[in-house]
């Protein structure tokens, strides 16, 4: 570990990509990384996609800039498993077996659940077909486009499973979005924390994480997550192979995996986000349970999109969202 | 005119100009340089990865994809959208340079127009979208517009916006070439002010007014962040499919589908083109 330090701070840079300082934390990660090590930490594209990530990842091969780490869904990363570096973080024991690549290709790093976040000028919601009512004139969005956007996707698929639908078919949740679209209900706008202060996007189906008031700004805001249909996703994180900084870059994981009350794993938590490890370190008493008493209860069993499931979902979508909303 | 003006002696040795001499040639460099690298180059690239499979190898077939209905649609989209902010967007701003340059040419009018023109055309974008979804949005401050969701409408309405002032730039210098002699002559001789402009006034504007409203045609064609921003969960128009093509994370993405509908909207272009000059011949007919 130490030699890792040293050969790291040689290297003095880390190239990260599309990380929102807003999500799940890592504007603080990045800080405190920054402090500890004295590493600068480059961050491009903020906002951009997992699939972006992999695209500079290949346009930028052998430059200086080409991002050393990854934060990706999970389709991405099963897709392009010949870019990565294997590694296994000193924590890795505490990674549960099916999150991970046995090879230490992938790794997955934070997760939540979907859930509907809303303004509480609607009262209180107790399940999805409510959101079909009069009083929800426009006001439905998920967070972009489902054939793009992974956590539009998952939208979409929890509709799906709280009208009695099953993981391995989103037909159901694409017919609720017809259906709400009929009653008048769907925004096809973009959700940002600016149309959520706006009003014009009151209720928006995403992440637990990314819908809690602490993260879009607004306090009278409730998040939601349908007993009938808790549907778990979990990011990747994942070493460039031809990585500048290889140094840093597994450094900057064995952070993000570090379960020190300033390690990455708490400040996932901190960010409203749920560490891999949650699991172990709450046995093990390293869990800031402060943090993790803030997050949205969950009731009833969590249910993970295999890679199978996914594309499925995904090849329904690119056939049918737009016939059935558009 | 052309016959005085070939037997003069002058014209004719300025013909020899066209032969090639080094320093007119060298002159074309830098321009003919920055179109191969900036337009010829990309160009090849989409026609060339729009015709191969991901992994590299020839798939010409891929072209028929531009017959799948799903893909069918998106352009059907964008030449929805197109047409009609273009041709609103030209007729609005056709009237709007037409009240302006009947105005005082050195009034505060005028200066006031043209420097607002210039700015709202470019403006455009999230801030744009933005700016209409929180004034007459579904919960707009200004009022409530049902149908702003509704494609084309609401994304009309926005860029219209831009195509309006667009208009008032590109096609007031040819409601400045009228001279009013011309009117006066017609008047002179009779002609009421609808056959001034169905015989002279009309025709004289008519070929700039279809290529100003092919210029808003591709204007709105190839705008991407001011409808992504209107709405992002539908693809409606070619840009934005082109975007869930380079970017799915869902495991859609495909660089070759997005350079087959960029190739597509090249095409489309080529078209609009076309016919843009079929219709300029016909409208300037009586010039030649």
């Amino acid at each position: 570990m130490s030699k890792l330090i040293a050969a790291a701070k040689q290297e003095g840079t880390l190239n990260v990509i599309a990380l929102p300082p807003t999500w799940a934390n890592y504007g603080a990660i990045i800080a405190d990384f920054q402090k500890k090590y004295g590493i600068k930490v480059n961050s491009a594209l903020p906002d951009g996609s997992s699939q972006q990530e992999v695209n500079a990842v290949k346009t930028e091969n052998g430059t200086a800039k080409a991002p050393d780490v990854l934060d990706i869904g999970m389709a991405v990363a099963l897709a392009n498993t010949s870019l990565f570096a294997p590694y296994q973080v000193s924590t890795w024991a505490d990674i549960p077996a099916a999150q991970k690549d046995a090879g230490g290709l992938w790794y997955q790093d934070y997760g939540g659940y979907m859930a509907v976040g809303y303004s509480s000028k609607f009262g209180t919601i107790t399940s999805l077909s409510q959101l079909l009512g009069p009083k929800f004139k426009n006001a439905v969005a998920l967070n972009g486009n489902p054939t793009s956007a992974n956590a539009a996707l998952n939208g979409v698929m929890m509709a799906s499973l709280a009208e009695g639908g099953s993981a391995s078919s989103i037909a159901d949740g694409v017919s609720f979005f017809q259906k709400l679209k009929a009653a008048g209900n769907f925004s096809p706008v973009q959700a940002t924390g600016a149309t959520i202060k706006a009003g014009t996007t009151p209720v928006v189906f995403n992440w637990d994480y990314l819908n809690l008031p602490s993260y879009v700004g607004v306090s009278n805001w409730k998040v939601f997550i349908p007993s009938n249909a808790v549907l778990g996703g979990y990011y990747a994180q994942a070493i460039n192979k031809n990585a500048p900084h290889p140094a840093a870059a597994r450094l900057w994981e064995e952070f993000l995996y570090s379960q020190d009350a300033a390690g990455g794993q708490n400040l996932w938590l901190e960010g409203g986000a749920r560490p891999v490890e949650q699991p172990a370190m709450s046995s093990n008493g390293s869990l800031n349970g402060a943090a993790a008493g803030k997050l949205p209860t969950v009731s009833g069993t969590p249910v993970f999109l295999s890679a199978t499931q996914a594309t499925d979902a995904a090849n329904y979508l690119a056939a049918n969202w737009a016939k059935a909303v558009g | 005119m052309a016959a005085a003006a070939t037997t003069e002696t002058g014209a004719r040795p300025s013909r020899a100009g066209r032969r090639w001499s080094i320093p007119a040639v060298a002159g074309t460099f830098p321009f003919l340089g920055y179109v191969a690298v900036f337009l010829l180059w990309p160009t090849g690239i989409v026609v060339v990865d729009a015709l191969k499979n991901p992994n590299g190898s020839w798939a010409v077939s891929n072209i028929t994809e531009l017959g799948n209905p799903l893909v069918r649609g998106y352009f059907i989209g964008s030449f929805k959208l197109c047409l009609l902010t273009s041709v609103v967007g030209a007729v609005l701003g056709a009237v709007l340079a037409y009240a302006v340059a009947s105005g005082n040419p050195d009034g505060v009018v005028r200066k006031l127009y043209l420097s607002a023109s210039g700015v709202l055309a470019q403006n455009g974008g999230v801030t744009l979208a933005f700016a209409f979804l929180v004034l007459v949005g579904p919960v707009g401050l200004l009022f409530h517009a049902s149908w702003f969701y509704q494609f084309p409408w609401g994304i009309g309405l926005i860029y219209t916006y831009f195509q309006v002032p667009l208009m008032v730039l590109v096609f007031l210098p040819a409601i400045d070439g009228l001279k009013v002699q011309w009117r006066e002559a017609s008047e002179s001789l009779g002609a009421s002010a609808w056959q001034y402009w169905r015989y002279v006034g009309g025709p004289l504007l008519a070929p700039a007014f279809l290529g100003a409203t092919l210029l808003l045609f591709a204007n709105a064609l190839s705008a991407f962040a001011t409808i992504e921003a209107w709405e992002n969960q539908i693809a409606y128009v070619v840009p934005q499919q082109i975007s869930t093509a380079l970017s799915s994370e869902v495991g859609l993405s495909n660089v070759n589908v997005a350079d087959l509908l960029a190739l597509g909207m090249v095409i489309t272009v080529a078209i609009v083109m076309t016919a843009y000059a079929l219709l300029q011949r016909r409208a300037a007919r009586w010039l030649r």
